[in-house]
């Protein structure tokens, strides 16, 4: 995976690490699933934690994503609806300047991409955006 | 002291108030054959600024009749909300008179009638008039257009959008936003817009690469108008990649981007916008949504879904005006602007009723040099209806019926596919259908009419996505069309299911079988959003059918079975 140097950028100052590629039919369990294995176990609150998508994927071979974790040391996104749902985990560290990063992910069908953020103190923040792929055609 | 709330409770008054005398005059104005164009454009000018809308031109240079829809529901929030009243209930909620001209400019109902009373609406040359009589009233009056201009004729087609542009350069208006224009293809799109007199518009239009705002189509602009500074924010139709061929426009990003139209309305708040206007291609349920999310936004000038409202709908501290589309309504709206912010106005949607108003002779000069070299082929009679054909409505339309017939009877096929469209003009019955007729509801730069093979779960699919796209509940996830029409299917839809549970019993009318899902059909439709597609042009085909049928007869659409309603 290549990323435009734009994009680096936007990362600001965090670390990248990606899943690997889908291969198996997904539930929403799975990406529970996964959620719990970031979290340790813990439940995630609501916090200033955003995550902004688009509504309908103009294309969801490549769908603009970001996410705003105010004092989040790691956030993990997760796809609740593509075969394995972690999509990649961003690392903060003390002097990351914001913990704001965009990204393009896939989406094999219509579902959730979901943030966990990992908070200084420990605690788990989650937000989430429903993003629809459709087939398209017929605009008025 | 007295809130802006209730200043705005008062603009809505002097509103009703002008709506019901002017509207309700018209009535007996008519019966007596003397409505004038001085009733039509009667307004006592309001506060220190005025906006002139128009949208949705759909490229209609001359006058047509257009019939307004006699289904479109409402879900959600909406459902029983305007516009998703018709016919008698709209009349009723508005006090208008039945068989009156408000009757037949705003409502369904008694149409082929009341056309043959009334007359034709629109022309860009009455509207020109209609444009010209405010701007006496107030010289600097802000013309905006909502777009859809650049699209849907045959003029429009064969000279790639430059009738329209030429025509509306005559108008001087000063902005424009973004919608059918980009199926000319962005290379064309980016020529146009270059040599504009005007601004276009658009804070959610994006370089799809970078992501990050077109250069070539700025968020907003600035007007000082009657000591106050007036911004126009545009926003473009959301789903243009997803609604129309994104291929052609591969370069551009669009998408509601509510957060950035709160950016862009802070940042002119903060330069020392006194009122903030949005030119809006969202669609009105969408815009209504987005004026509960979106703080600090005065007016919306809605277009997209068509709408033609005889008062401004008030959101929170926002009005949202509903203009109608095809050059059928040009909508005026006075305000007063003072101390910052907006304190009141004054709204009227103006009926371009054709044979009352006198065309401008300026602009009907433009427009004939436009058409002249066309006017031969487009003239031509390919033959005669003899009933309405219209295509406004959430399930059907007889120009849609008519289409896929032509699609079954030409192509060969079992099942016909045509997209939910809103634009196109009607026909009365005993009209000659001409070339131009034909054009009017077909012309696209994607019309090639394909066949092809589908199993009953893709068709299914279909369906059930299209059906998402309008009747989700959550405006935000509405593309603003209709449900695509069929030919050679019937089904039964329940409005209030998820997708996916909302189509049923869809049925094969050639042998009156159920459609099974693992078996394969022949299916002819147009307009795929597919690069790449192959097949003879829709108008083509529809002409070609229509002169083996001669005289088309029109006859009821029950194949849908609605329920949930």
């Amino acid at each position: 995976m290549t990323f435009s140097r734009r994009q680096v950028l936007a990362i600001s100052g965090g670390a990248i690490a990606f899943a690997g590629l889908p291969a198996v039919p997904a539930f929403a369990s799975l990406a529970e699933d996964a959620i719990s294995e970031f979290t340790g176990g813990t439940a995630p609150g609501a916090g200033d934690l955003s995550i902004s998508a688009p509504e309908i994927a103009e294309n969801g071979n490549s769908v603009p994503i970001e996410f705003d974790a105010p004092g989040a040391v790691a956030v993990a996104i997760f796809a609740d609806g593509n075969p394995t749902p972690k999509v990649g985990a961003f690392t903060f560290g003390p002097l990351s300047g914001s913990r704001f990063a965009s990204t393009r992910i896939r989406l094999a069908t219509t579902q959730n991409v979901i943030a966990i953020a990992q908070m200084e103190d420990g605690s788990f923040q989650r937000a989430e955006a429903n993003v629809k792929v459709t087939i398209g055609g017929c605009g008025g | 002291m007295i809130s802006r709330r209730d200043f705005l409770q008062v603009g809505m008054a002097a509103s009703a108030m002008l709506g019901a005398s002017g509207f309700g005059n018209w009535a007996r104005l008519a019966a007596q054959q003397s409505l004038t164009q001085d009733d039509l454009f009667q307004f006592e000018t309001f506060g220190n600024v005025s906006l002139i809308h128009v949208t949705d031109i759909h490229a209609q240079l001359k006058p047509i009749y257009f019939r307004e829809p006699s289904v479109n529901i409402g879900v959600g929030s909406n459902k029983g909300a305007v516009p998703h009243l018709t016919g008698g209930n709209f009349r009723k909620l508005y006090g208008i008179a039945d068989g009156g001209p408000s009757h037949y400019a705003l409502s369904s109902g008694d149409f082929a009638a009341l056309a043959k009373g009334y007359g034709r609406v629109g022309g860009l040359d009455r509207i020109a008039t209609a444009i010209n009589a405010i701007r006496a009233d107030r010289p600097d009056a802000i013309l905006l257009d909502g777009g859809d201009t650049w699209h849907g004729s045959y003029t429009c087609y064969h000279t790639q959008g430059q009738d329209m542009v030429n025509v509306m350069n005559a108008l001087k208006p000063d902005a424009m936003t973004f919608h059918w224009e980009f199926t000319l293809g962005s290379e064309r799109v980016n020529e146009i817009v270059e040599g504009l007199p005007f601004a276009a518009l658009g804070q959610n239009i994006f370089d799809a690469e970078w992501d990050e705002p077109a250069e070539l189509f700025p968020p907003y602009k600035f007007f000082e108008r009657g000591g106050s500074k007036i911004a126009v924010i545009g926003q473009a139709f959301p789903y243009m990649p997803i609604a129309n061929p994104g291929w052609m426009f591969p370069e551009f990003s669009f998408g509601i981007r509510d957060e950035n139209m709160q950016a862009m309305v802070d940042e002119v708040r903060a330069a020392g916008a006194d009122c903030v206007v949005v030119l809006s291609h969202n669609g009105f349920d969408v815009d209504k949504k987005m004026a509960s999310v979106v703080s600090g936004i005065d007016v919306i000038l809605s277009g997209h879904t068509h709408d033609a409202l005889p008062e401004p709908v008030v959101v929170g501290q926002t009005i949202v005006v509903a203009s109608g589309s095809n050059g059928k309504f040009v909508s005026r709206v006075d305000l007063d602007v003072r101390d910052g912010r907006m304190m009141g106005y004054r709204h009227k949607l103006i009926p371009i009723f054709s044979d009352v108003i006198a065309p401008d002779p300026e602009v009907a000069a433009v427009i004939e040099a436009e058409r002249a070299p066309h006017e031969v082929a487009m003239r031509e009679v390919i033959g005669q209806t003899d009933g309405t054909l219209y295509r406004r409505g959430n399930f059907n339309g007889s120009w849609d019926d008519l289409i896929c017939d032509a699609l079954l009877s030409e192509r060969e096929a079992e099942i016909a596919l045509s997209p939910g469209v809103r634009w196109g003009p009607s026909l009365i019955p005993g009209q000659d259908i001409t070339r131009e007729d034909i054009w009017n509801v077909t012309s696209m730069t994607y019309g090639e009419a394909y066949r092809t093979e589908m199993t009953g779960e893709t068709l299914m699919a279909v369906l059930e996505d299209v059906a998402d796209n309008i009747f989700n509940p959550d405006p935000y996830y509405q593309q603003g069309g209709d449900m695509v029409r069929t030919g050679g299917l019937s089904y039964r839809i329940d409005i209030n299911q998820p997708q996916g549970a909302r189509i049923s019993d869809l049925t094969l009318l050639r042998t009156g079988e159920k459609v099974d899902p693992s078996k394969s059909y022949s299916v002819a439709g147009w307009a795929s959003v597919n690069e790449g597609t192959e097949g003879p042009q829709i108008w083509d085909v529809v002409e070609a059918h229509i002169r083996k049928l001669g005289t088309v007869s029109v006859s009821e659409n029950n194949n849908v079975d609605i329920v949930g309603a």
